[in-house]
């Protein structure tokens, strides 16, 4: 089995079996995703305006909570050295556990998207369209995270770090994203998505993985 | 720059050079800020409140020039392993930051009354709080993490990420629909600025420059002391 594979069914199956998968992600989504019509009153009108968008920066913080604890488990552990003394380039490992990540937390968050922005009063037939910007933005959060969640790893309580490091590189995904959620410009918003998702998926793992080997020394 | 690597070369060349480059920046400042305040033309639409001007513009610049030193530091720290190049990065930080907080908060104060709102969300105010927002990931990561080495390293990697916010900052009014006046001087065609105008702003741009300089160069020195006298407490308490 390639090495690709072993880390995919490795993190795919500790996310699955120990912290409850994608239970603690949703919960915080959905969380999330109340306290909005709650902030913003139950107006109708402004909701179906202003609401769909909502639905990304939950997503976002959502996710956020996951990146945290993606390489400081492996650092702790020492699993971190075998993937460095494994045959294969680190960056593959890297990109294997960035895309169990997004299988295991990233797509059930953009699923749950659908709901969440039928609650936020979007209308039926954008839903499909917004799912598929959540799942390309997922991507691309987690494409950044990758590199926020190395360079903060050693870090005892980083979480709050991680975050300032990486919302800025959060922004592009949001603001196209947002724009499909709004129903404006959906073509292009998509197509400068995947463009932006692509770019963070080939990218990421590569610096994830420079600062990766810092660590372990 | 290889001429600078030795720390102690260094020492004894800012020894001079920062000095020099303060008192070099008070001077532009006291020729600048007169000039600019009280004997440049007024705008033929704005009226006095294009003074600002000479006060944000030459922030926003080293804001982002001062980044893209850090960039070209972190680069050379990380593919040459120069001494003291993490060192100077992490030296201009706290200067860009605090230019880029003042292109912000004297833009703010610009727009008010120039275009009757504080705060626009727009491609160029919305890029420019995120480099701020870099700037300050980037101080932060140096702070939390302890071995300076392994710091230097990872907030070099975290600086050459962010790099790619520059050129959209550059090219936002380009871009994007904005309320943000378009590029005025590095524009193809060239500057569009009225030339009594360019003497106050360059002259205040390159104040800046020279209390950049002093600034980091201070700030270097700080960290190289602090450096010795941290080996210098493991030598007594080794031995």
């Amino acid at each position: 089995m390639s090495a690709f594979a072993a880390t995919f069914r490795r993190d795919l199956a500790l996310m699955w079996g120990a912290g409850g998968g994608a239970l603690a992600p949703l919960g915080f989504f959905l969380g999330a995703t109340v306290l909005v019509p709650l902030a913003m009153g139950p107006d109708r009108a402004l909701l179906q305006s202003a609401g769909p968008p909502l639905v990304w920066i939950a997503a976002a913080l959502a996710v956020l909570a996951t990146l945290e604890r993606l390489f400081q488990a492996d650092l702790e552990d020492g699993s971190l050295d075998q993937m460095l003394l494994s045959p294969a380039p680190l960056e593959i490992i890297v990109l294997a556990k960035g895309a169990a990540l997004w299988v295991a937390i990233g797509l059930p968050l953009a699923l749950a998207g659908a709901p969440a922005a039928v609650a936020l009063q979007a209308p039926l037939e954008r839903i499909p369209f917004v799912l598929l910007s959540l799942a390309l933005g997922m991507a691309t959060f987690i494409g950044v995270g990758l590199v926020g969640a190395a360079v903060t790893a050693g870090v005892k309580r980083g979480g709050v770090l991680i975050a300032l490091i990486v919302l800025p590189f959060f922004a592009p995904p949001i603001i196209f994203g947002a724009s499909v959620a709004a129903g404006e410009e959906i073509d292009a918003a998509l197509l400068i998505l995947t463009g932006i998702a692509l770019g963070a998926a080939a990218l990421g793992p590569i610096a994830a993985a420079a600062a990766l080997r810092l660590q372990a020394e | 720059m290889q001429l600078l690597a030795n720390p102690a070369r260094f020492m004894s060349f800012s020894a001079w050079a920062a000095p020099a480059c303060l008192v070099l920046a008070l001077v532009l400042f006291a020729i600048g800020v007169p000039w600019a305040l009280f004997f440049s033309p007024a705008d033929y639409q704005q009226g006095e409140t294009v003074r600002i001007m000479y006060v944000h513009v030459p922030a926003a610049w080293w804001a982002l020039g001062v980044y893209t030193f850090m960039a070209a530091a972190s680069f050379v720290a990380l593919v040459w392993r120069h001494v003291l190049a993490d060192v100077a990065a992490r030296a201009a930080a706290p200067v860009g930051a605090t230019f880029a907080a003042i292109c912000l908060v004297t833009g703010s104060l610009w727009g008010a009354p120039t275009w009757g709102t504080w705060w626009e969300w727009d491609g160029r105010l919305t890029s420019m709080l995120v480099l701020f927002i870099i700037y300050l990931g980037y101080i932060a990561l140096w702070s939390a993490i302890e071995e300076e080495e392994k710091a230097a390293r990872l907030a070099a990697i975290l600086c050459l990420a962010g790099f790619i916010n520059i050129p959209i900052v550059h090219f936002s009014v380009d871009w994007w629909e904005t309320l943000h006046q378009p590029a005025s001087i590095l524009r193809s065609g060239g500057a569009s600025i009225h030339p009594t105008m360019l003497g106050p702003l360059f002259t205040m741009a390159s104040a800046y420059l020279f209390l950049f300089g002093a600034l980091a160069m201070m700030n270097m020195r700080a960290a190289i002391h602090r450096r010795r006298v941290e080996a210098a407490r493991l030598r007594g308490s080794g031995a």
